[in-house]
Parts: C-alpha cells; sequence; structure tokens
C-alpha cells in the first residue's frame, strides 16, 4: 500500500492579503510532497476550521502578516478544541515578534516561523512533527 | 573605419588577449551574474552597447518629452523631493501626534497608513476587525476620525498621500469634509489617494468589489475631481505592491504601465477628455535592492509612459505625457536579523530613487519586519534622506548617470523586455482579462517562488540570512500597539452613532444605493454627503456591496 500523503491546509486568517510567503510554503510543501490546500484570502477562523474538518487534514499553517496573530491564532484553536478536532497540528508564519512567540505557544500553536526562514526548514519540520491524524493515536 | 567598428575590434581582442587568460588563472566568483530580478549582467558596457541610441530622440533633456532624464527642467536644483514617510496606528489621537512630531521633524508631506479594517471596508466594531484595529495603520471609521487625525493641521497647506484604495472615495470624502469644516474648500487642497484597483487583484489583494463596479467608482472619482478638486492626484498607479509580491522590476514595470494604460483606455471610452485627468495620475514605485536596475526602470518607466500618453492617446497637454512618481524602499529586502543592517539597505535604496528622478520618497524604518515603527527608527530613515538630499552632492547635477553605457543600455532593456509584456497582455485582451486568466498573479508567483530557490540555493545573498549569520537576540527596540486602543477606537465610534442623526444617515445611504443602481451617475456627491451625516465606512461600503457584489479570491498557489 502506498504511504498516505499527509494533507496540510494553509489559510490566511484576517483580513491583510499579503500572501507572497503563504504561496511559497504551499507550493513548497507541494513540491515536497504534501497534499496542500488553500484558503485564499480574508478567511475567519470558522472558515478556517470548517475547512479543515472538511478537507481531513492533518495540520493547519497559519499565515498573519497584520499584527493580529495574538487574537486570531488562538481563535483556531479554540474552535478547533469545540470542535473536537484539536488533534490538528497548527503552525504558524508571518511578522510575529519573538517576544510574543512563547505567548502563542501556551495557546497551543505547535511551532512559529518568523520571516528569514528558509522554506527547508519548515518543510523538514512538518515532515518530523505532522503525522497522518488517525495513525496518531 | 567608423568609432564603434574600431571598439567592437579593440574589445574582442581585450576579451581573448587580456580578459579571457585572467580569467584563467582568477576564476570569477559567479558563472553568470545577473540582477536581483535574474535580469543577465555583462561585465562591461561599451558604446557599441548603445550604438542605436539617438540623444535627442531617447534622451531629450530634462522637462523635455520623453522625459528619460527627469520631468522637470531643472530637477533637484529647483526643489527637492518630497520627503514623506507613510505613518499611522491606533486611533486617529495617536497618529495625529505622529504627525505633528514628523512636521516639526522637516518632513514636508504627510502620508497616511490606515489599519486593516480601514483598507478592507470594515468597521472597529465588526467581528472581522478583532485584533486588528489600529494595529498597521490608524482606525478611521467616521468623519469624526478624520477631523481629529487633521487637528491643528492647515489643509490648505501641506499635502496628503492616503493609501487607500477599495474604499478610497470614502476617505476622500471625508477629507474633503474636514477640509471644508476648516474653511478650505476643495479646489485648494492638494494630495493623492491610492486608489489604483487594479494591483489589489494582482498583488497587494485588498479588494472589496468586482473589477467592473470598481472602476466605475474610479471613474467616478477621477472626473469629481477634474471639476472640484483640481489639485488633487486621484490615482496612484502602483508597481510598489506587484514588486513586493514577489515579482521582477520589469514585471514591476510593465504591469504598472498597463494598469495605467488601462484606465487611460477605460475613462476616455467612457467620454473624458484625457487631458482633462491625465496630469493628475501619478505612479508609484518600489527601490528595491538591485542599484542599477532600480535606476534604469525608473528611467524607462518615464520613457514609456511619454511615448504612450503623446502616441497613443494623443494627449496634447505636455502635463498629460509626464510620470510623476513617489517611491519606497523595499520593505521586502529587510531582514528581521540583525536589524541594524537595514539602515543600509534603505540608504542604497533610496540612493536609487533620487538617482532615477523620483518626486517623492518614502525610506523604510530598520525595524519594520517587527512592527511599526519606534519613533527613533522613523528619525534614522528620514534623515537618511536628508542626508542624502544636503550632503551627497547627487541632487546638484540632473540625472548624474545619463550616458552610462550600462545604464542607457540597461534602461533600453528594461523598456524592450516590458514591451514584451504589454504587447502579451493586450493580445489576452488587456488587463482586467489577463487579470481574471490569472497572468500577472502567476508571472508573480513564478518569480517570487524562483528568488527564494534562488536564496536557499545560496545563488543570490542576503547578508545576515544566508550569510554571516549569527546568533542574536533582536537587540531593537519594537513598537507595542496598546490592546486596549481596539477598545478605546470601538468606545469613540459608539458615541459617534448616539451622537449623530440616524434619519438623516439612513436617507443619505438610501440616495446612495439608489445612485449605485444607475450606472451613469457620479457616485461621488452621494458618498459626501453620507460621510457629512457621519455614516460609518463601513455602512457605505456594505450599501455599495448590496448593488455591486464582493470579489473572492481565487487562491491558486
Amino acid at each position: 500500500m502506498p504511504e498516505e500523503k499527509v494533507r496540510i491546509l494553509i489559510a490566511k486568517p484576517g483580513l491583510d492579503g499579503h500572501d507572497r510567503g503563504a504561496k511559497i510554503i504551499a507550493r513548497a510543501l507541494k513540491e515536497a510532497g504534501f497534499e496542500v490546500i488553500y484558503t485564499g484570502l480574508h478567511q475567519t477562523p470558522e472558515q478556517i476550521v470548517n475547512a479543515a474538518i472538511q478537507e481531513d487534514v492533518d495540520a493547519i499553517g497559519l499565515s498573519i502578516l497584520s499584527g493580529a496573530h495574538n487574537t486570531l491564532m488562538p481563535a483556531v484553536i479554540k474552535l478547533l478544541r469545540e470542535k473536537g478536532a484539536d488533534d490538528i497540528i497548527v503552525f504558524g508564519g508571518g511578522i510575529i515578534p519573538d517576544d510574543d512567540i512563547p505567548f502563542l505557544k501556551s495557546q497551543g500553536v505547535a511551532e512559529i516561523f518568523t520571516p528569514g526562514t528558509p522554506v527547508s526548514e519548515t518543510i523538514e519540520w512538518v515532515k518530523k512533527h505532522v503525522k497522518p491524524r488517525h495513525k496518531r493515536k | 573605419m567608423d568609432d564603434i567598428e574600431r571598439i567592437k575590434k579593440a574589445k574582442k581582442e581585450w576579451e581573448e588577449k587580456i580578459l579571457k587568460p585572467h580569467i584563467e588563472k582568477h576564476p570569477e566568483r559567479m558563472e553568470r551574474f545577473s540582477t536581483i530580478s535574474d535580469h543577465e549582467i555583462k561585465e562591461i558596457y561599451t558604446p557599441e552597447d548603445i550604438a542605436d541610441l539617438d540623444y535627442m530622440r531617447d534622451l531629450g533633456f530634462p522637462g523635455e518629452y520623453p522625459f528619460t532624464r527627469g520631468i522637470y527642467p531643472n530637477m533637484y536644483r529647483g526643489r527637492l523631493w518630497t520627503m514623506r514617510q507613510f505613518a499611522g496606528f491606533g486611533t486617529a489621537v495617536e497618529t495625529n501626534q505622529r504627525y505633528h512630531y514628523l512636521l516639526q521633524q522637516g518632513q514636508t508631506g504627510l502620508s497616511v497608513a490606515f489599519d486593516m479594517p480601514t483598507i478592507m471596508g470594515v468597521d472597529s466594531d465588526d467581528p472581522r476587525a478583532t485584533g486588528e484595529v489600529g494595529k498597521c495603520g490608524v482606525a478611521i471609521d467616521t468623519l469624526a476620525d478624520m477631523e481629529t487625525l487633521f487637528k491643528g493641521i492647515p489643509l490648505d497647506k501641506v499635502t496628503t498621500s492616503m493609501t487607500i484604495n477599495a474604499p478610497a472615495a470614502i476617505l476622500w470624502a471625508m477629507y474633503i469634509v474636514v477640509a471644508e469644516k476648516q474653511g478650505v474648500p476643495s479646489n485648494k487642497i492638494g494630495g493623492t489617494i491610492q486608489n489604483d484597483i487594479l494591483k489589489e487583484y494582482i498583488a497587494q489583494k485588498s479588494w472589496i468589489y468586482p473589477p467592473e463596479p470598481s472602476m466605475r467608482i474610479i471613474r467616478d472619482i477621477v472626473a469629481y475631481a477634474s471639476e472640484h478638486v483640481p489639485r488633487w492626484n486621484t490615482i496612484s498607479i502602483s508597481g510598489y505592491h506587484i514588486r513586493e509580491a514577489g515579482s521582477t522590476a520589469v514585471q514591476e514595470l510593465a504591469f504598472t504601465i498597463m494598469d495605467g494604460i488601462s484606465y487611460v483606455d477605460y475613462f476616455t471610452r467612457e467620454g473624458l477628455d484625457v487631458d482633462s485627468f491625465a496630469p493628475r495620475l501619478s505612479f508609484f514605485f518600489d527601490a528595491h535592492m538591485d542599484f542599477f536596475e532600480e535606476i534604469a526602470k525608473f528611467r524607462a518607466a518615464r520613457r514609456m509612459w511619454a511615448k504612450i500618453m503623446k502616441e497613443r492617446f494623443k494627449a496634447k497637454n505636455p502635463a498629460s505625457w509626464l510620470m510623476r512618481f513617489h517611491t519606497q524602499t523595499a520593505g521586502c529586502s529587510l531582514t528581521a536579523q540583525q536589524p541594524y543592517n537595514n539602515i543600509i539597505r534603505t540608504a542604497i535604496e533610496a540612493l536609487s530613487a533620487v538617482l532615477g528622478g523620483t518626486q517623492s520618497l518614502h525610506t523604510n524604518s530598520m525595524d519594520e519586519t517587527y512592527a511599526l515603527p519606534t519613533e527613533e527608527a522613523v528619525t534614522i530613515a528620514l534623515r537618511t534622506q536628508q542626508i542624502i538630499a544636503y550632503e551627497s552632492g547627487i541632487p546638484n547635477t540632473i540625472d548624474p548617470l545619463g550616458g552610462s553605457y550600462f545604464i542607457e543600455k540597461l534602461t533600453n532593456e528594461m523598456e524592450e523586455k516590458a514591451w514584451e509584456y504589454i504587447n502579451k497582455i493586450e493580445e489576452m485582451g488587456g488587463m482586467l482579462r489577463a487579470i481574471e486568466l490569472g497572468y500577472p498573479q502567476k508571472e508573480i508567483q513564478d518569480a517570487a517562488y524562483h528568488y527564494q530557490l534562488q536564496v536557499e540555493k545560496g545563488e543570490k545573498i542576503i547578508v545576515g540570512v544566508n550569510k554571516y549569520v549569527i546568533d542574536e537576540d533582536v537587540p531593537i527596540p519594537i513598537l507595542k500597539i496598546p490592546d486596549d486602543l481596539e477598545k478605546k477606537q470601538k468606545e469613540r465610534l459608539a458615541k459617534v452613532k448616539r451622537d449623530r442623526n440616524n434619519a438623516k444617515v439612513k436617507e443619505a445611504l438610501k440616495l446612495l444605493r439608489e445612485a449605485a443602481e444607475d450606472y451613469s451617475e457620479n457616485l461621488m456627491p452621494y458618498i459626501i454627503n453620507a460621510v457629512r451625516e457621519y455614516a460609518t465606512e463601513g455602512e457605505i461600503i456594505n450599501t455599495l456591496k448590496e448593488a455591486f457584489g464582493e470579489y473572492r479570491d481565487p487562491a491558486y498557489f
């Protein structure tokens, strides 16, 4: 049986339109062999969580460059919990000051990638930490 | 044998007898040298490369067609460029204080940065605005905020640039009414609204309505300005966001000029006389790290626009041929690592803008990969411009690089390659069709991805990121926007909603809704009317959405 592909949702919560990073990560993950779904811009946390459940993804990558990460990332995680889908791993990237990272991790964000991170580093992290959900149990 | 032939022969000899043996002993650092946009660069340029250059046809004199050397006869010997730092954060109260500070520091024009909810037409009390109010710009919901924003700033004395697109008509209406309340008539105010929706679909992605109704609103703004606000720059046709999204220099040039062509084409088809609006179109470019490529891009842009306006659109007023442009240094070139290095990057980029003949300039601050800049960081950025202006001697002569074999050749190459893109888009049926097909978007994505791969492979170097990396803690202070500003702004908005005459607001919105259905109506008077009654930005946007619908991200990657 061929190895099951890990599915990842790359999502852009909030109102900012800076999607250069999200698209580069989406494309790089796809080329690295993952199944990637991209939400497009201007998504609410509800839309993202619904898409994640509907698409049965194993992880969500959130890209935020508007400064609203402390609000939006925890909102996504809270909704995942409410819908019993908190085994979906959440990671994030964008303009995120180091000082905010401990808070985001305490809220359940698995990893934060800040500006200048090589794409290869993000891919390695995903390879290591994200496995198909139903095999994890 | 003429000069060029002699040089050609001599160069061949030099290559064989001098260069090649030298390289065999001392190999070059790279197999292929190219710009940051991956445009190949030769080891040397000579008169041979510009043998076809006709000085009067291709360059001419500053202030004369085709304006390659500059749009004004004496350029910076007369007036320096406008030093215009983009600023805004928190509520109108905080930003008003920053404006007073910047004006005291010698800044000569204002530039408003709005927060994401304002840019997207969402009020501060809307759930979608949560966490974003006042974060990356100032929050403006109603005329009351705009009154506070410009408190104590005489609008007949400063010019103001507002980076606003889909809701541009509304923010501009607020500005007109604030001026009116200060006793300044609309024909005395000056400034710029970005108001360039095409690049939103292509790159910046802050759209609201679909392209057709968006173009109609822009038509209404342009028509209203030519009659009532003649000193206003109605569209700032922007390459900046295209470049920041990852395009090459040529793509930035080509897509921006193609957007310009699309606007002029549309307005003239709508019956506007080209000379009635073209002098108020302006442009906005990025100044990236590849110094000469940028200078060539600016020079090519001026020449191309002049040809297009004169030859294609038959504009008669020479002011219609001029490409006036604002430049901002490249935000995407800044690094979070070793942030002090960003001061140097910005200085190099600012130099290219000045050598390229910009009319105004924003220099980024070193801390902007982290957050909005602190006052100290902004001051260094402004001082960078002032040092170039007053100490470097660069503004003493016009277009000092004109005539350089390399610069002239590169200017020609930028232009040729940009025309190839423009012709391709014309063949597709124009920019709106190309956007629908996702063409410019995909070209930019591919360029961004290509560059990222080059960085990862070490083919392109970013100091502090893939070379000379050190372990460090961020050594600079970061501006924190207090979270209670969102609460404060919501309270301000609630108070406005309590104090205004709601019946009049409702009536104004009803009239606007009706006008939106009639394509021949100009929406501006209706929007001004609604703004005057303290209708919120979100209320006006939602009213227009009922008529126009919404645009959704095609989301390809």
